[in-house]
């Protein structure tokens, strides 16, 4: 698999110069970091390409590292050639605050559920996404759970105060 | 070798040759109690217990509870049974409403009572939070021995309890609470 990503890195480098930020195997998994501007032009060639034929998006996730300044927030997009059987994982950051994103349902109809999941947990605001609102949780809740920065437990919950545990 | 057996529940009244006199209200609780028709609510592992207490092995049709009603305006008891979500909180309330007075409530495991082991911001932390329940039975799940027993709670109240429950002030304050009309 390490051809496949020295192929891949040789395209974007040429496309995109500085917007691949890094390209390394993570295990047996082609993984690159590019820059947000470039995110969907960098989508869009892996798929149209005719050597690269990345048409299935097979999943995207959204993740926070409150640790990393500047690139507290991130998503990934992990892509697949059906025909080779090659699987990579694009990944791109962005700093807390700054939560815009590009829409990828235009290039994959399956994104739209996707990227509503991840605006239900992590309050990413996907640009131009033809129905944006929560998916999972209730409409009515007003914070994006899965960012690290709430308690996992129910507050609500009152059998397990230290009362309770003799503390 | 001594059997203890417990006799089918009498109610008290006048008895002689060929007539036995009793209050309405009780005959009424007598035909109620065994003739419960459920509502499973059943989201998950509770539900498939709840299935073996309906099956022939323990039969919950000798209770009078064998016809198990999927319209909530014909059930009598609403069975809870399996981790309720917190969306799903405003559905369980709807059934809840759309049932018909007199109306039950059976908690069913450890879920449905209290959260369970779901300690988190998508579940519900305990259906009393949202609709009163009249019977907990607790478990992770029940065995069927113990959902017979929380039923069989449920008929000792639907006999003591006055033809009229929904006319009584505590009931009303308790669905007050609830915010339910």
């Amino acid at each position: 698999m390490s051809e496949l990503l020295d192929i891949i890195s040789a395209k974007l480098k040429t496309q995109f110069g500085e917007g691949l930020k890094s390209a390394e195997m993570l295990y047996d998994f082609p993984v690159f970091v590019v820059d947000k501007k470039n995110i969907v032009n960098v989508l869009m060639l892996l798929k149209d390409d005719p050597e690269l034929e990345f048409t299935f998006l097979t999943t995207l996730c959204g993740l926070h590292f409150p640790d990393n300044k500047g690139e507290e927030f991130g998503i990934m997009y992990q892509l697949h050639n059906m025909k080779n059987n090659w699987r990579i994982r694009i990944k791109t950051f962005m700093p807390d605050g700054d939560m815009d994103m590009p829409t990828v349902t235009h290039l994959w109809p399956t994104a739209n559920w996707m990227e509503r999941q991840e605006y239900d947990f992590f309050g990413f605001n996907f640009i131009n996404h033809p129905d944006l609102k929560r998916i999972l949780n209730m409409d009515e809740m007003n914070y994006f759970p899965m960012r690290k920065e709430y308690p996992l437990e129910d507050a609500g919950r009152d059998d397990k105060s230290d009362k309770m545990f003799g503390r | 070798m001594s059997i203890d057996i417990k006799p089918e529940f009498k109610p008290e009244g006048i008895e002689g040759a060929g007539f036995f006199a009793t209050s309405l209200d009780k005959v009424v609780g007598l035909a109620r109690a065994n003739s419960l028709w459920p509502l499973p609510f059943a989201t998950s592992c509770c539900g498939i217990e709840f299935m073996a207490t309906m099956a022939s092995h323990y039969d919950l049709a000798r209770f009078g509870s064998e016809r198990l009603s999927f319209s909530p305006r014909q059930a009598d008891l609403l069975m809870v049974m399996g981790t309720i979500s917190k969306k799903m909180g405003p559905i369980l309330r709807q059934v809840y409403e759309q049932m018909a007075e007199p109306k039950w409530v059976l908690s069913m495991g450890a879920c449905a009572s209290s959260g369970g082991i779901f300690d988190t911001y998508s579940v519900l932390q305990g259906i009393d939070r949202i609709i009163p329940v009249d019977v907990y039975i607790p478990g992770c799940p029940p065995r069927p021995e113990q959902v017979l027993d929380g039923i069989l709670k449920i008929q000792e109240l639907t006999r003591s309890e006055s033809i009229r429950r929904r006319d009584t002030p505590e009931y009303k304050e308790k669905l007050a609470a609830y915010g339910i009309e």
